[in-house]
């Protein structure tokens, strides 16, 4: 479940005021020498004495409570109602790469729905050898692959178009998840019905649709199809959840989660694009003289820092710091991210958290660095194999215009201030 | 849409209409047997019958895995329903402006409005004529959309919210034509039908271009980039608290919960039994009691077709429908705050079980002209369930 406002862990207000204490106060340099020992140390504590929670107690386990304003979160005035709307993971509060399923946002068009696995049917049709339907026990019975893949919805970052505006990375980047999908590759299903029928394939197309009441549907190209696009079951070890789309979603590498139909139902290959609402009326980018550009799918390179931020202010002293981030493109695996603590005069190369960045996946990275007090203009910029380097908000307009609702992977920056507190904001 | 049905080739025709059979009996049987169907022999009865008659008797399923089964004429027809720009996919059918004016204030005007000007934050769907230049332009059916075939498909596949697949060809056909009407594309005499579909140009027909990028930005940003004295200063031009739009996260709501949390849970706890105490002897607590907790629960499952409008529960609030707290034995408009139709505002009475149960069947008749965009529950199974679900909520 989603909440907007839940959460018994400290408040975002107390969080800073607490901040604000400890960097005024903890000045000193090097070794810090306590004055008192530390009755947590010195004095028997309950958990060291008594007994904990039995097995039996927890046969599927939550994060503990302290952790519990880790929280996927809306932003309510964004759409006209939460049945058809988005909300965000809580990125700033993750490491590593993968998501877990609990907190990865969800964007559903008419609700996310309870269907069955035996109530479950995919069906091929169209310009296919023999239009087929299988259920999911059909599915399973496949050879199955594992990827990890981000999705990310090319709105994520829409709302800092017309300059600073939401001020939190789950905010302004949290629609995004990242995680390892099992399932059937789309091209074993659509060789499975047969594709002589279809003849010529390279103008050819599938069209991909849900179970839902929005029945959103999405035109792909038989390219893609055939490539890396997988048809899943699982994610990060367990079935989906209802969110995502549970029993059986798409997963579309490297492009826009849109494309990502949840409960899908149907597969239909076709000599064109059908031109739905959401492949028209939205999820195109009108520029600057009017005119709209359509079928972007791909999520072009893009990263963040998640730490420090503005919900991830700096809590600790002077001294070492780990700056982090994540970093992915749509066109295969991140190659190098940079990091600037001075809005992008000077730049240094940060540390990749794994040394083979997974392709059309999320990578970690890190620079462990000092921050004594001063004020960082923070900003993390990342490349990918292409080369393709992630362009400034500036770059952006200056080609795009200022109308764009979507695929904004502008750099980001985070002014931290000497308390520690770190806000959103736009730079010259 | 139906473009598979050419596929069979005429040797397979007879396979295919022996497998209808199967797939019928073995479907009659899942969803619950009528009274009037032939009586089955258990292994007929066995769901799994039809896929292996199809995986058996159908030599043109010819997959590595055979796994699967064809999927018959019936069921490609029930979901291949998307229309494309040049019509494919269309079905037989038509509809004026004027009877698209009733039909879409029936069904749509309560979310986009009367003359599709959109209500709140609904999409409008009319209006914006050359603003897709402008700062802020104004995307609608008429300014933005290319073709035609997107509002016939969207429409009829995925509208109204919360009654999707509801709406016949005709009355979608209908409803398009009004959606025009509304953006000044046609007369109110225009009759739109699966023949002159495809004639039909949009205005915004020649605004798109396919994806750009690689030519536009890839060879521009494809670049070793700047790692010293990128620019010779920076400052900060623009800061989120400024505009302040940020939902507090475990904000006000929530520290004032958080304050009394320790303490006075035990109040809390020890004020609950003496509420219950008094109420035992109010007339309430009959009702309570007199909750059938099973049906109520087959309630819950049948609200879903509400949730889309209505909000039941702790901080229910009026959304497009009005909260349904306490809706037995409320007063017929009588939800503060909520902006009624008049035919709802002036009806008055009392919404009793029966009210209730007269209004859920038939809405629009009951209750003719109040905006409520439902076609009812037809079974009374499920208005019983659904009002013994409502009385949870008194």
């Amino acid at each position: 479940m989603t909440t907007e406002t839940k959460g018994k862990g400290a408040s975002r207000r107390q969080f800073l005021t607490g901040a604000a204490a400890i960097g005024a106060g903890t000045v000193a340099a090097g070794f810090a020498r306590a004055a008192e020992p530390d009755p947590l140390i010195t004095e028997v504590q309950d958990w060291a004495s008594a007994t904990g929670a039995g097995v039996d107690e927890t046969p599927y386990g939550l994060p503990i409570e302290f952790e519990s304003d880790v929280i996927r979160r809306n932003v309510p005035w964004l759409t006209a109602d939460p049945i058809s709307s988005i909300n965000f993971t809580p990125i700033h509060a993750l490491d590593g790469t993968i998501t877990p399923q609990g907190c990865a946002f969800e964007r559903h068009h008419s609700g996310a729905i309870e269907l069955k696995k035996e109530d479950y049917r995919l069906m091929i049709n169209g310009l296919v050898d023999a239009p087929l339907v299988f259920t999911y026990e059909d599915l399973e019975r496949f050879p199955r692959e594992n990827h990890v893949y981000f999705c990310e919805c090319a709105a994520n970052t829409g709302m800092e178009w017309a300059g600073a505006q939401l001020n939190g990375a789950q905010f302004t980047h949290g629609m995004i998840h990242n995680m390892e999908y099992s399932g059937v590759s789309l091209r074993t299903l659509l060789e499975e019905a047969g594709l002589d029928a279809a003849g010529d394939l390279a103008d050819k197309w599938v069209y991909v649709e849900g179970a839902d009441a929005s029945s959103n549907g999405r035109s792909i190209p038989m390219e893609k199809a055939l490539d890396d696009v997988l048809v899943a079951f699982k994610a990060n070890g367990e079935a989906l959840r209802m969110e995502h789309g549970y029993p059986v979603r798409l997963v579309v590498p490297g492009w826009e989660g849109n494309m990502w139909v949840k409960w899908l139902r149907r597969i239909e290959v076709t000599n064109q694009a059908v031109e739905s609402r959401e492949e028209t009326s939205k999820y195109t980018d009108t520029l600057a003289d009017g005119t709209s550009r359509k079928w972007t799918w791909v999520m072009d390179a893009k990263s963040v820092v998640t730490s420090p931020s503005p919900q991830s202010p700096i809590k600790h002293g002077h001294g070492p710091i780990v700056i982090t981030g994540m970093a992915w493109s749509g066109h295969g695996r991140i190659t190098r991210v940079d990091v600037s603590t001075d809005g992008g005069i000077t730049w240094q190369t940060a540390r990749l958290g794994s040394t083979q960045g997974a392709t059309k996946a999320v990578t970690r990275f890190y620079l462990e660095t000092e921050w004594n007090g001063e004020e960082w203009l923070l900003q993390s910029r990342a490349m990918d194999e292409t080369g393709y380097v992630q362009p400034t908000k500036a770059m952006l307009r200056e080609v795009r215009g200022e109308n764009s609702v979507y695929h904004n992977n502008c750099i980001q920056t985070w002014h931290v201030k000497s308390n520690g507190e770190a806000e959103n904001v736009e730079v010259s | 849409m139906s473009k598979s049905l050419n596929l069979f080739g005429g040797a397979t025709v007879a396979t295919v209409v022996v497998l209808t059979g199967a797939y019928n009996f073995a479907d009659r049987f899942v969803e619950g047997l009528p009274s009037d169907a032939p009586v089955l022999e258990a292994t007929e009865a066995n769901p799994f019958f039809s896929l292996v008659a199809a995986a058996e008797a159908a030599p043109e399923h010819v997959g590595k895995y055979g796994l699967g089964r064809v999927a018959l004429p019936e069921e490609i027809d029930a979901w291949n329903l998307d229309v494309s720009p040049d019509g494919t996919g269309l079905p037989e059918g038509s509809g004026d402006v004027l009877t698209g004016e009733t039909v879409f204030e029936d069904n749509c005007a309560v979310c986009h409005g009367s003359f599709a000007e959109g209500v709140d934050n609904w999409p409008k769907l009319a209006g914006g004529d050359g603003t897709l230049a402008d700062k802020d332009p104004l995307k609608t059916v008429g300014s933005y959309w290319p073709y035609l075939s997107t509002v016939f498909d969207y429409v009829h596949r995925s509208m109204p919210f919360g009654a999707a697949q509801t709406l016949s060809a005709d009355d979608t056909y209908a409803i398009v034509a009004y959606i025009l009407y509304s953006n000044d594309l046609v007369d109110d005499d225009f009759v739109l039908s699966k023949e002159n579909f495809a004639d039909f140009e949009m205005p915004n027909k020649d605004g798109f271009i396919i994806d750009d990028r690689a030519e536009a930005e890839y060879s521009m940003w494809r670049a070793e980039p700047c790692m010293e004295n990128c620019k010779p200063e920076v400052k900060i031009t623009m800061r989120a608290t400024v505009l302040d739009v940020t939902p507090e996260e475990e904000g006000a709501a929530d520290e004032a919960m958080a304050e009394p949390a320790e303490a006075p849970a035990t109040e809390m706890a020890a004020a609950e039994p003496a509420a219950e105490a008094p109420a035992a002897a109010e007339p309430v607590a009959v009702a309570a009691a007199a909750i059938d907790a099973d049906l109520a629960a087959k309630g819950e499952n049948v609200f879903k077709k509400c949730k889309a409008c209505h909000q039941v529960g702790d901080g229910a609030k009026h959304r497009t429908g009005p909260e349904l707290n306490g809706i037995v034995g409320r007063a017929v408009g009588g939800a503060d705050g909520f902006k009624y139709s008049a035919a709802m505002a002036d009806h008055g009475g009392i919404w009793t079980v029966e009210a209730l149960d007269a209004y859920l069947a038939d809405p629009r008749g009951n209750i003719p002209k109040n905006k409520m965009s439902f076609a009812g529950l037809k079974k009374e199974d499920d208005r019983a369930a659904v009002i013994e679900y409502l009385k949870t909520f008194n």
